[in-house]
């Protein structure tokens, strides 16, 4: 049973363990980069989660053809090329403020910054 | 031309927002005229559609006439026609209040516009996949708006508010795929019926309430999840903490509304009790320790930061209740605090160029030596903590009585002494303002102790005075509107009238 379960939903786990792993990175890590690339990893599971929504067994892709059925659902596809754009903008965005922070404070630990910005 | 009206709101201040990043290769002076041009035919364009909504009733939109369910649709009913009248006129008024505070950068005024774009297209939707776009557009142009301070203290607040803005925009996303998994279809109309004939108590449904819900109330900025706030507000340019503290959370909040009662509808919240007090009780813990924690401010602006918490607690807890009178209360008082919580920050910033204060207790005696921004920002603490005539006595009075004929008794408790809460340290500003000895600034009228602004101008421009007093006025005058506006509401929510 559990098995079972491990060997036709294996791709959820990998979500979940990628969703834990982003998570973990931005509460845990002092570094600023890399709590934004924690952020990246956490976006990732949930990009992945969406692509594995919209699997079907035994489907091909979805561009018509004649007899070519079943497809794949692509509208999950497409909504994610949506969130991968907002994913890279919010990234661009980030690292943007770290270079001024890191100019600034010459710091990248949240530690020291804290000291720093309360001060 | 009617009908394209709700999809010009969001293209209008998009086209409007890439103008000023050109314009810079003439000139550098280009964006204030080219965003006061753009605002002003989004206003037009705002009343226009919130005039046909109010006669009309609600208006669909099938972007680029895809069939509705697969396309996106947007969505006009009298909410969201108020929210996208009230996000262009706000926007539209501080642009007088920017000319001399803000940042006057070209790029300064695209990115006000783009979060013009992400609010209006957040407030007229009607699909949840395209709602976390536009959350996201208002996010990015937010955090870039926040970081616009001039201080590197800016970019620390900005970089927190991204990563925690992001993940509860991430958040609300898992969500949208657990709904996209049960029901195949994201828009919002459609998953109402559909979530209906699967059933409510489906696990899958309950996680994908947890997961939006709460992904939008890290946005709304409630108790737990209000970190990023304070900071946020504190370190922005004057002009960007007024227009993100009247505009950003209400946004969120209106989100979080359509998500409760447009797809997972009222029936929902009666169907999962513990999905409604939930909500209420996170709402109550709010009010309660936003209150507390403002209470405990040295700084103006901090203490208006969790100000918003508490308040927004109160518009939660409105609509969690879910009766038409707490619904209506609760709009009220999203639209009111927007105006009044805008202006607090607008004569903070007013008060500051003035005299150099920033703390409760550099407030002291600044009554006579401010005149107009001292009796506005006193006006406007007192409708906020509602004092009658003023709109926010109005939001309250629906809400408790909402709450009252729901026989829900804690929240009533909690949202009186809430008010009692807020009179504490608002009436402990008012007082400094007029009753207060000066303490530092004694004997110096006019020697200096005012920061000076480049080339020798006032610091404080005649406009910046004509919107914190417009405010003050507004949040008296809005109290007219309130019989239309909960006309249009009881018309165009028609889950609520099902009850």
């Amino acid at each position: 049973m559990i098995l079972d379960l491990l060997q036709t939903h294996y791709n959820y786990y990998a979500v979940v363990v990628l969703l834990g792993i982003g998570l973990y990175m931005l509460v845990d890590s002092d570094n600023l980069v890399k709590k934004v690339i924690g952020m990246n990893i956490f976006q990732t599971g949930i990009f992945l989660f969406f692509i594995t929504l919209a699997f079907r067994a035994g489907g091909n892709p979805p561009v018509i053809t004649e007899g070519g059925g079943p497809y794949v659902s692509p509208l999950p596809h497409v909504l994610i090329l949506t969130a991968i754009v907002v994913g890279v903008s919010l990234t661009a965005v980030a690292l943007a403020l770290i270079i001024r922070i890191y100019s600034e404070y010459g710091t990248l630990d949240e530690e020291t910054l804290k000291q720093l910005y309360y001060d | 031309m009617i009908e394209q009206l709700p999809v010009l709101l969001v293209v209008v201040p998009i086209v409007g927002g890439a103008v000023p990043l050109v314009a810079s290769l003439v000139s550098d002076r280009a964006g204030w005229p080219i965003a006061t041009l753009t605002l002003a035919v989004h206003t037009a364009l705002a009343g226009w559609l919130a005039w046909s909504v109010g006669t009309g009733g609600t208006i669909d939109y099938a972007v680029g006439d895809f069939a509705i369910p697969y396309g996106i649709e947007l969505v006009v009913d009298g909410l969201s026609a108020a929210v996208v009248l009230l996000i262009s006129v706000v926007a539209l008024g501080l642009l007088a209040y920017a000319r001399r505070a803000g940042p006057r950068s070209n790029a300064f005024y695209s990115q006000y516009l783009l979060l013009v774009t992400g609010l209006s297209g957040m407030a007229v939707t009607g699909d949840v996949f395209n709602l976390y776009v536009f959350l996201e557009i208002t996010g990015l142009a937010a955090y870039g708006l926040v970081a616009s301070g001039r201080e590197a203290s800016a970019a620390v607040a900005a970089l927190k508010y991204l990563i925690i803005g992001t993940v509860g925009a991430s958040l609300y996303l898992l969500g949208v795929g657990y709904l996209l998994a049960v029901t195949g279809t994201l828009n919002m109309a459609d998953l109402a019926g559909k979530l209906a004939a699967i059933g409510y108590g489906s696990p899958l449904v309950l996680t994908a309430f947890a997961l939006m819900v709460g992904g939008l109330t890290v946005k709304v900025a409630l108790f737990p999840l209000h970190t990023w706030q304070p900071d946020a507000y504190a370190n922005a340019p004057d002009t960007v903490s007024a227009f993100i503290s009247a505009l950003v959370s209400t946004v969120a909040a209106y989100a979080l509304v359509r998500v409760l009662f447009s797809v997972f509808t009222v029936d929902f919240l009666t169907a999962v009790p513990v999905a409604r007090w939930t909500l209420v009780g996170l709402a109550c813990v709010s009010i309660v320790a936003g209150s507390a924690l403002a209470v405990s401010q040295t700084n103006v602006q901090r203490m208006l930061a969790y100000s918003s918490v508490s308040q927004f607690g109160l518009v939660v807890a409105g609509f969690a209740i879910a009766t038409p009178t707490a619904v209506v209360g609760a709009t009220i008082h999203l639209l009111g605090h927007a105006v009044m919580k805008g202006g607090l920050f607008a004569a903070t910033g007013v008060i500051e160029r003035e005299t150099g204060a920033s703390t409760v207790g550099g407030y002291a005696g600044l009554g006579s030596r401010v005149p107009v921004g001292a009796a506005s920002f006193a006006g406007l603490a007192l409708a906020m903590v509602g004092v009658p005539p003023a709109i926010g006595f109005v939001g309250k009075w629906y809400i408790v009585v909402g709450a009252v004929r729901a026989e829900i008794w804690p929240v009533v408790v909690v949202l009186l002494a809430s008010t009692l809460l807020t009179l504490a340290y608002f009436a402990k500003l008012v007082e400094r303002l007029y009753f207060a000895e000066p303490t530092i600034y004694e004997g110096d009228d006019d020697a200096g102790a005012a920061p000076v602004a480049d080339g020798g101008e006032s610091p404080v421009s005649a406009g910046m005075l004509a919107v914190v007093v417009g405010a003050a006025v507004l949040a008296v005058a809005l109290v007219a509107a309130v019989p239309t506006l909960e006309q249009t509401l009881l018309e165009t929510l028609p889950p609520l009238l099902d009850q």
